[in-house]
């Protein structure tokens, strides 16, 4: 076991060329429905563009690993991690965030499923909840329970420990049926 | 109208949330999401080593980065601050601590600088051109060690020991003489996790020139602890300190901590000539050195029973690990004590408790803070001592349980438990379970070879603290009691607005408060607007005001139902003046013109509208008698409190006592050693329930937090202080493939000590963690392995059962038993 570290500097790592200026690219998005054009860094990910070019701080950020899905939104039908994604990587896509889940002022099936089940606490991690049951429930209107748990195994939630998450998507399922 | 005849009752119903209407639909405002003019982004530089001095910090590259405004060092700051304050008496109290660090840095992910810059991202490219360099010491990483002093962190407190006291009740030496049976247990130990909120800590601060006026909005779940620190810390006057929070995502105690960045934003803020500065921590950031919960280990324990396995006395030392610095500690060398007997009769006691510094994160308050840990402790002496007599583990359980006809009962400290019936939840939990059953099918299973356990876990939630304990640990102390405050009002156009002094993180408050004002005012707690969040500004909030120790229930509905009261006999005043009648005819319901108040005699009504508009804007009508009517009324709770006793370490230390029992059943896989839980159930008595699914929301979040601690979330260090776990995808936080079905049950003992007879809850007192270890222990024992640490994986049950490396009975236990 190494009792001692070595003494003196800490190895001098390459540093980037801080200074650089850094050239935008020009993207074209649907987000929402709503059609958004823009130039963004190329470091830009994609939750960054959301929350901060666009103003939809419903899009949260809970890690940087791609753990826990507070970030997740739904591009071209799909969910993803929007911080694993630059924004430049969704040039011409549609995306569906949490903002976009409500029509006229009515909450959709599954923000009201959320709802009615307590499926939530603090609440900062719903979004991105919703957004996977989204994707669940628009490709498997009957989940069994073990669907559920995979479908939003990637989303952690701190507060609720699951169970009346679990009961909200189900109920989503029910209510969504016929529709 | 409705009269006051068919009032409905709010508290107790299941009312849907008032919070779900912004949060569902993206629009919940977190500190995050605010962007301000001229805003700067703080990143700071961190320390790679557990234990080094610095040399120095050379800054020059990153200024010279175009969009960094400036940068701080611990040798810029330490002259303008006066150190954090520290609540420990010497040698603790000699510690001097600083938000970055000034000539040594003593946990890996410690600041050592910060960066100021227009963009994050600058500010994250110019951090890593800050050069530091170090010169590397001796780590301690384990507390037993740091006690010999080899390497010490603080040299001015000359000494890594922080605090130390004993607890001594009856007379331990004469029950271990008189034992029929004495256990020894040498080492027992509770690992050091974190209830990792999904948002971090964010903190926004501005130093304002214009006014001279510290700004924050943040994310801290106590502000009024942190401007204690933050005024003191800063020189600056209390109330030039304002500190706003909005929704916050979760805090479980760990967001109590972080008034040290809160200082170094504020700081950072001053020098870039009063711009915003916001700092949002990252996960890795979180994990290495926001707070993790306390880590303890219990060593020479000693039981003694009676014949029949009812234990009379426990002698043990207890060494308690705090990190790097103190911060909120060393309270919680006492906060334990809160549940000092568990739920156990034992009369007899000593506990030497000692604290010491590591080089490790430092601790702060986590969900089921310190006392979860000492109901761990007593969970495991339970099973074990249960197992060497050969009792039963559930009838050991009601042996030595305190019995529901002896509440209120006083532990040997002088806590006061208020209500609760352990026998019947264990009855109820196994009911549930079907104890009986797996029983059956557990004796089966284990004819095949197959590991499965059932484990009992009783645990308890104490809420409401008596600040006066921290006199126990420094009889200096200016603190004693608790409370909390709350306003409530009819607005100008007769809006019932109500503000509290708690500071939550998901609990429902706006809804809870809502239910009991609704009651008080007899309308729809609909038309009640609680506010969000907590703001110094408001004028509600005392000393003790925050969201922290499974107290709102009590705490805060108690100022809020105090504020209500308070209105409601105004109003009932100036109606009774402008109805010419009598207060006692006065009643209020709702009528054709919202909520109102009516004359029973005549029928005559005034609705808020019209009350508000006396007292507001159309003063010439009341009458001079009338002018202490303000219909803004605030209300301070105030705890019945004492002093407790400091030299002999006695006195109530918590007004509620909420408790849990949990049952698991858990298999240990044979080939994989994967612990699986087949089974589960929680039950929880809480007194009477305000809302009952957000009671049960609590219990299942408390409950995943514990199977999460008991089975995957560590932080784990190695020999030098690296941290292993530093990321959500190394730390492994319970998701929803993990975390099984919950069977959830439920009893009511009310609290004498509380208005409404709720007890506080939400901490959950770690019960699963006391239930796994307790159904691996019943898989094991047939192993000759002792579970002597609070987390177990496969790794640690490969090394037990193969390796047999650690938790052999052998060298953990003996059992001695005397001729009677
Ligand atoms: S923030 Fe995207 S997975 Fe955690
Ligand atoms: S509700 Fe708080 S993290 Fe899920």
């Amino acid at each position: 076991m190494p009792k001692k570290l070595a003494k003196g500097k800490k190895a001098a790592e390459p540093k980037p060329a801080a200074n650089a200026a850094i050239e935008e690219i020009p993207i074209s998005v649907q987000v929402n429905g709503k059609p958004h054009s823009l130039s963004v860094e190329p470091r830009t990910l994609l939750v960054e563009f959301l929350r901060e070019n666009l103003d939809l701080t419903g899009t949260h950020v809970g890690c940087d690993t791609t753990y826990c899905g507070a970030c997740t939104v739904v591009m071209n039908g799909a969910a993803v991690k929007s911080c694993t994604m630059f924004a430049v990587q969704a040039d011409g896509a549609e995306i569906l965030t949490v903002e976009g889940l409500e029509k006229d002022g009515q909450l959709h099936p599954i923000q009201k499923a959320f709802g009615d089940s307590y499926g939530l606490q603090c609440g900062y991690c719903t979004p991105g909840l919703m957004l996977s049951a989204f994707q669940l429930l628009s490709r498997n209107r009957q989940p069994s329970e073990k669907d559920i748990r995979k479908a939003i195994a990637g989303n952690t939630c701190r507060c609720t420990g699951y169970q009346n998450i679990f009961k909200a998507i189900e109920s989503a399922a029910q209510n969504m049926k016929g529709v | 109208m409705s009269p006051e005849g068919d009032k409905k009752n709010w508290v107790g119903k299941p009312l849907p949330r008032k919070e779900e209407n912004r949060l569902l639909r993206g629009r919940g405002k977190f500190a995050d999401d605010i962007k301000m003019r001229e805003m700067l982004y703080l990143r700071f530089v961190r320390s790679p080593y557990a234990h080094a001095k610095i040399v120095s910090v050379d800054v020059s590259a990153a200024e010279a980065v175009p969009g960094v405004v400036c940068t701080l060092t611990g040798a810029e700051v330490a002259p303008q601050v006066q150190p954090f304050i520290e609540i420990a008496p010497d040698p603790g109290g000699k510690i001097k601590d600083y938000a970055l660090a000034v000539s040594k840095v003593r946990y890996q992910g410690e600041p050592v600088a910060a960066v100021m810059a227009e963009s994050p991202g600058i500010a994250d490219d110019a951090a890593e051109l800050v050069q530091v360099e170090y010169e590397a010491l001796d780590p301690v990483v384990d507390a037993e060690e740091a006690l010999k002093d080899a390497s010490i962190l603080h040299e001015e407190a000359g000494t890594n020991r922080v605090w130390n006291g004993v607890f001594e009740y009856g007379d331990v030496e004469k029950a271990l003489k008189e034992a029929a049976s004495v256990v020894s247990i040498d080492r027992l130990h509770f690992h050091r996790f974190s209830s990792t909120p999904l948002e971090n800590n964010v903190v926004i601060a501005q130093w304002n020139p214009k006014d001279e006026r510290i700004y924050y909005w943040c994310n801290n779940s106590f502000p009024s602890f942190a401007i204690q620190f933050l005024s003191a810390h800063l020189n600056v006057h209390i109330d030039r300190i304002r500190v706003e929070t909005s929704d916050i995502g979760g805090s479980f105690g760990i967001k109590i901590t972080s008034y040290p960045q809160m200082a170094v934003c504020a700081l950072a803020s001053k020098k870039a000539g009063g711009r915003p500065i916001k700092w949002v921590e990252t996960r890795s950031e979180h994990i290495t050195s926001s707070a993790h919960g306390n880590e303890r280990t219990f060593r020479d324990t000693r039981v003694a029973l009676d014949k029949d396995g009812v234990i009379t006395a426990i002698a043990s030392r207890h060494i308690d690990d705090c990190g790097a610095y103190p911060r909120y500690e060393p309270l919680g060398c006492v906060i334990w004590s809160q549940v000092f007997p568990g739920v156990y009769r034992f009369k007899n006691a000593r506990i030497d408790f000692t604290q010491t510094v590591t080089n490790k994160c430092p601790v702060g308050p986590n969900r089921g803070y310190s006392r979860m840990q000492h109901l761990w402790f007593l969970e495991r002496v339970v099973d074990i001592c249960a197992h060497e007599l050969g009792i039963p583990a559930d009838e050991m359980r009601l042996r030595n349980y305190i019995r529901p006809e002896e509440f209120p009962y006083t532990t040997p400290n002088g806590c006061v438990y208020d209500s609760g019936n352990y026998p019947k939840m264990l009855q109820v939990a196994k009911g549930l379970i079907g104890w009986d059953d797996w029983k059956k099918k557990q004796a089966a299973a284990r004819k095949e070879g197959h590991l499965i356990g059932l484990g009992i876990g009783t645990t308890l939630d104490s809420g409401t603290n008596n600040f006066g304990q921290s006199q126990i640990v420094n009889p200096g102390a200016p603190f004693s009691g608790n409370s909390q405050g709350a306003n409530c009002k009819l607005d100008i156009y007769g809006e019932v607005v109500v503000a509290v002094g708690s500071c939550p993180q998901g609990q429902g408050h706006e809804t809870t408060a809502a239910q009991v004002v609704a009651d008080v005012l007899n309308i729809h707690p609909d038309l009640i607007t609680v506010r969000t969040g907590f703001d110094t500004e408001r004028n509600v909030h005392t000393g003790f005001s925050g969201t922290y120790a499974s107290q709102f229930a009590v705490s805060g509905l108690s100022a809020v139902h105090g504020a209500a009261q308070k209105l409601k006999a105004e109003m009932k005043r100036l109606a009774a003046f402008v109805l010419e009648t009598q207060e006692d005819d006065i009643e209020f319901g709702t009528g054709a013109q919202g909520p109102e108040l009516r004359a029973k005699s005549t029928g005559k009504s005034i609705n808020y509208w019209g009350l508000a508009n006396i007292v507001n804007v159309n003063s010439a009508v009341l009458p001079v008698e009338m002018h202490d009517v303000t219909l803004n009324c605030r209300y301070i709770w105030r705890a019945p409190f004492k002093v407790p006793d400091k030299v002999r370490k006695y006195g109530n230390l918590t007004l509620t006592y909420a408790s849990q029992l949990h049952i698991a059943v858990v298999e240990i896989d044979r080939d994989t050693f994967i612990p699986h839980i087949l089974d589960y159930v929680a039950v929880d008595d809480c007194g009477t329930v305000i809302n009952p699914p957000i009671v049960e929301g609590q219990v299942y979040g408390a409950t995943a937090h514990g199977i999460g601690a008991a089975l995957m979330e560590s932080c784990v260090y190695d020999a030098v202080g690296n941290m292993l776990t530093s990321t959500f995808s190394d730390y492994t936080p319970i998701t929803a493939v993990n975390m099984p079905k919950v069977k959830y049950g439920h009893i009511e003992t009310p609290s004498p000590h509380s208005y409404s007879g709720a007890k506080g809850m939400g901490e959950g007192g770690a019960a699963p963690i006391h239930t796994i270890s307790a159904a691996l222990q019943d898989a094991l024992f047939a192993e000759g392995i002792i579970v002597d640490d609070s987390f177990n994986n496969a790794d640690s049950l490969f090394r037990a059962m193969v390796g047999k490396e650690i938790g052999q009975v052998g060298k953990l236990v003996k059992l001695e038993r005397r001729a009677q």
